[in-house]
């Protein structure tokens, strides 16, 4: 076994170009449990925590947009200033783990573990995130919804690594909310975000926990578009439980260990309402 | 590798961690050893306790460069260059750092397995939030399971330490 500890994304990617199948290491909330366990076999590790071009973010105000460096914590972005640019994955960076957990545990190595309960990626689904990935040959920027391809697989080829992400900062209400076994440090059964944009009178919803991978719900977001008044932020009952329903249509969810795929169902139409009602809150 | 900062490490080579202020060389390890078990295995620091071994149990919490993260979840080998403080770290045998005395103090200490852990992340958290809220500290503490107490007194002694610094600070 080898393992390489970069001190520069050129470094970095060089050590990837000699070892495109080697395993990526970031903060190590997921690798080391399978290694501890015994559950995973590795040779060549890139260790990527020394990566300091990784642990920057970058706002652009005049874009509009927020850049998130791969190697940035949940800690980081559940703090300000990246709390204000984008409030709903704040809130699902403070419900991941522990402040043990989140203080190692990285936005990139979220999406490249690309569990379907991943914590940040129904927000960054609902925000239409961008995922940036360099090799030694170059870059390339991948839609969110192309880069994940099922549970635990992803777009990035050997020899790539995840530098990043970007996400529009927009002025409308958004949150994330998910259900689990206890107050903290749990996996999400399931787990819902809704984001809306008050300049194109949107709203969009994304799924965790209830598909191979993080799902997005296009009849309930052209549903509440027509029925939602941006203006008096209001929202009548029988809209919100119409919602509610193309909400639970959209899901995939199937019985495991975790959970059952009817509860799943359940639980995701009670956050998708519950996150509309607080976008909307005027009846 | 060209730049000085970053390393390469092949099977079995030795490497060096910085331990509580101390360069300690750790020999004949495989490189897939969490830092959880180089420290209590390979350098004999046996503060830091292992249960869970994934992150669950917040028994084996240290500081490396200065965040409070779990040993058992750091790979040994790439922590080279960083600063480790374990419990061994924070106050020598014999005179208590004033967050140990508090849980002795507040019966916050019963089979004492979690009682290493807990301290770290009761520093960890009062450096970052020297006056939390009672939210604050079950929030800051959930990553820390303790089976005896309830955590009520644990909670009573992070309140304590957080009473006295103030009075310390206060004219």
């Amino acid at each position: 076994m080898s393992v390489i500890v970069p001190a520069s994304l050129n470094d970095a990617l060089q050590a990837l170009a000699r070892s495109p199948h080697a395993t990526l290491l970031a903060g190590g909330t997921d690798l080391m449990v399978e290694l501890n366990g015994g559950h995973r076999q590795v040779s060549e590790v890139v260790a990527l925590a020394r990566v300091a071009e990784l642990r920057t973010w970058h706002h652009d105000p005049v874009a509009g947009v927020l850049h998130i460096g791969a190697g940035v914590t949940y800690a980081e972005i559940a703090d300000e200033p990246i709390a204000s640019w984008v409030p709903a994955l704040a809130q699902a960076a403070r419900t991941v783990g522990s402040p043990q957990i989140r203080h190692a545990a990285t936005i990139g190595g979220n999406l490249g573990t690309c569990s379907p309960a991943g914590d940040g990626l129904p927000v960054l689904a609902a925000l239409d995130a961008t995922v940036h990935l360099a090799s030694a040959a170059g870059a390339r920027d991948l839609p969110l919804a192309e880069f994940m391809v099922a549970p635990k697989r992803t777009a990035r080829l050997p020899g790539e690594l995840i530098t990043g992400v970007t996400v529009p900062v927009l002025g409308g209400w958004q949150g994330y909310s998910k259900v689990g076994v206890r107050n903290a440090m749990v996996i999400a059964v399931a787990s819902v975000a809704l984001v809306t944009d008050t300049v194109t009178e949107s709203v969009r919803l994304a799924l965790g926990s209830v598909g191979p991978t993080v799902l997005r719900c296009p009849d309930a977001e052209r549903f509440a578009r027509e029925h939602v008044d941006f203006e008096h932020r209001r929202v009548a009952a029988e809209a919100l439980q119409r919602f509610v329903e193309l909400a639970r249509d959209e899901a995939r969810p199937i019985d495991d260990h975790r959970s059952t795929a009817a509860y799943r169902r359940h639980a995701v139409g009670v956050l998708a309402g519950r996150l509309l009602r607080r976008a909307f809150p005027n009846e | 590798m060209s730049d000085p900062a970053g390393t390469d490490l092949g099977s079995n080579q030795a490497y060096v961690l910085h331990v509580n202020g101390q360069g300690r060389d750790v020999r004949d390890a495989w490189l897939g050893e969490s830092l959880l078990f180089v420290l209590r295995e390979r350098l004999g620091l046996m503060g830091s306790k292992g249960a869970c071994e994934q992150g669950e149990c917040g028994s084996c919490s240290v500081l490396v460069d200065g965040a409070l993260v779990c040993s058992c979840l750091v790979l040994a080998a790439a922590a080279q260059g960083q600063q480790i403080v374990t419990i061994e770290g924070v106050a020598p045998v014999g005179s208590p750092s004033d967050v140990q005395q508090a849980f002795v103090d507040a019966g916050a200490v019963q089979c004492g397995f979690c009682t290493p852990g807990l301290i770290m992340a009761t520093h960890s958290l009062l450096e970052r939030s020297p006056e939390p809220t009672e939210m604050e500290i079950r929030e800051e503490l959930s990553g820390n399971i303790c089976r005896c107490t309830g955590y009520g007194r644990i909670i009573d002694a992070v309140q304590r330490v957080a009473v006295a610094r103030r009075s310390q600070v206060a004219p």
